[in-house]
Order: C-alpha cells, then sequence, then structure tokens
C-alpha cells in the first residue's frame, strides 16, 4: 500500500485528510470572506451574528492549517478547532432557530448550516473521527 | 450570467461529479483522463468568469460589486485547486476531491447568478 510510504506524522493531510482540507479550505475562505464583507460593510445591523462569522472563518481556517501541518501540533489545532466549531455549530444552530433577534443575519452556522447544505454539521463529526482514526498509538501499534 | 454557458457549465460538472464519486466508490485513483476533463471543466469556468467581467463593465453591476468580484475569484481558482490537491493524492480520496470539487462549481455559479440578478 502506498500509504505506508508516506510519513507518519504527515497522515493527518493525506488520503482522506487531503479531501477534508479541501472542503475546511473552501469554508475557511467562505467564511472569512462573508464576515468581511458583513463586518466592513454593515456591523451595527447584528454584531454578534457577524462576529460569530469572523470567529468561524478563523476556526475553519485554524483547522485547515492543523490537518495541513500535520504531526502533533497540527493534530493539537486541528483538534481544537474541530470541537469548537462543533459545538459552536450547535450552540449557534440552536440559539438561531431559538432567539431569530439575536440573529437577524445568517452565519455559517444558522440553523445548523442549512444555507450550506448542512455540511457545517456534518463536517466537524468527520474531522474529529478523522484526527482519531489517524491518532499516533494506532500507527505505533501498526509498527509495533 | 443566465446564459446557456452557465446551464452547461452546471450539467458538466454534476455529470463529471457522479463519475468522480463512482470511481472513488470503486478505489480508483484519479486517471490522466480525469484530471484533463477537471481541467475542460476548469476552462469552461474561466471562460463563463471572463464573461461575467466583461459584464461589469457595461453599466449593470450587481448591488454587491464587492462580493461578487470575491466570487468570480474564488469560482475561477477553485477548479485548479482541485486538480493540484488531487494531483497530489494519486489514490480514491484524489477522486474524491475531484468530486467534491466539481459539486462545489455549480453551487458557486448559482450564488454568481444569484449576486448578479440584484441590480442597484
Amino acid at each position: 500500500m502506498s500509504t505506508s510510504t508516506r510519513p507518519r506524522d504527515a497522515a493527518l493531510g493525506t488520503g482522506l485528510g487531503r479531501v477534508l482540507l479541501l472542503v475546511y479550505g473552501t469554508f475557511a475562505l467562505s467564511a472569512s470572506a462573508r464576515a468581511l464583507v458583513q463586518i466592513s460593510t454593515r456591523f451595527s445591523e447584528a454584531p454578534l451574528a457577524y462576529l460569530l462569522s469572523a470567529l468561524a472563518g478563523v476556526i475553519y481556517l485554524a483547522a485547515t492549517v492543523g490537518l495541513a501541518v500535520g504531526g502533533p501540533r497540527g493534530r493539537l489545532i486541528a483538534l481544537v478547532s474541530c470541537s469548537i466549531e462543533l459545538l459552536g455549530v450547535l450552540v449557534v444552530g440552536t440559539l438561531s432557530i431559538a432567539d431569530k433577534v439575536a440573529f437577524p443575519d445568517d452565519t455559517v452556522w444558522s440553523r445548523y448550516g442549512s444555507g450550506y447544505g448542512y455540511v457545517p454539521l456534518i463536517l466537524p463529526f468527520i474531522g474529529l473521527w478523522w484526527i482519531r482514526y489517524q491518532r499516533p498509538s494506532r500507527n505505533r501499534d501498526q509498527q509495533a | 450570467m443566465n446564459g446557456p454557458l452557465s446551464v452547461a457549465t452546471i450539467v458538466v460538472a454534476l455529470v463529471l461529479a457522479a463519475w468522480y464519486f463512482l470511481r472513488s466508490a470503486l478505489d480508483r485513483a484519479p486517471s490522466r483522463l480525469d484530471l484533463l476533463a477537471m481541467a475542460g471543466l476548469s476552462a469552461l469556468v474561466t471562460v463563463l468568469v471572463v464573461v461575467a467581467v466583461i459584464g461589469l463593465f457595461d453599466g449593470t453591476r450587481p448591488s454587491d460589486t464587492a462580493t461578487f468580484g470575491g466570487y468570480l475569484v474564488t469560482t475561477v481558482c477553485f477548479a485548479p485547486a482541485a486538480i493540484w490537491l488531487a494531483r497530489l493524492e494519486p489514490t480514491r480520496w484524489g477522486s474524491l476531491i475531484l468530486g467534491v470539487g466539481a459539486v462545489v462549481l455549480p453551487v458557486l455559479v448559482l450564488r454568481l447568478q444569484q449576486i448578479a440578478s440584484v441590480i442597484s
């Protein structure tokens, strides 16, 4: 198998990880760009929603970088950002339904990411599963 | 932005996406032909974006020109980025990358149409 020839610490960003890299990269770009437009043109309309847009952009960016860097540090970055992402999509998704006044304008995470085909809801689960699947101890077992 | 060109782009992208997903499901790495087909789609998208940019200069601008411009840049760069990643990944996941890329492109084109139709 070709995977055995790859450097072990790069495994996070290869295989399925590289698919995640493309998807996370896309979301990093779209969430950040959206926040930039929202904050620069009409920040006072819905400050909370727009700041959350910006936060989402940063989280997706961090996850992308973590996956790309790999190794213990990349894993940690990816793990933390995917966890915040999961928390964010659940909390913001719930709040955007419960409290429409605080969220007059959409973020990536509004209504569990329905505006993005619910991909923002599924993505952190796949991300976290992948990080766990690629944990170093598993590779050590294989080597021993 | 609503011409036959964008319809053709969307149809071609969806057909290719189905093909790439099938290839990935069958555990096939992207072949040379797969990559060339994606490059063809990329060329089609580039033509579409050039037409849209020319359209920006004939007086009728979308109300949100900055967003429109951002989407144009993203759209034109997306397929090449997918091809680049797919070439780094000569496994079934490379085919999945091309599939994801081909699925996102119609979304980008539809968003461009949406933004373009809101004319100030």
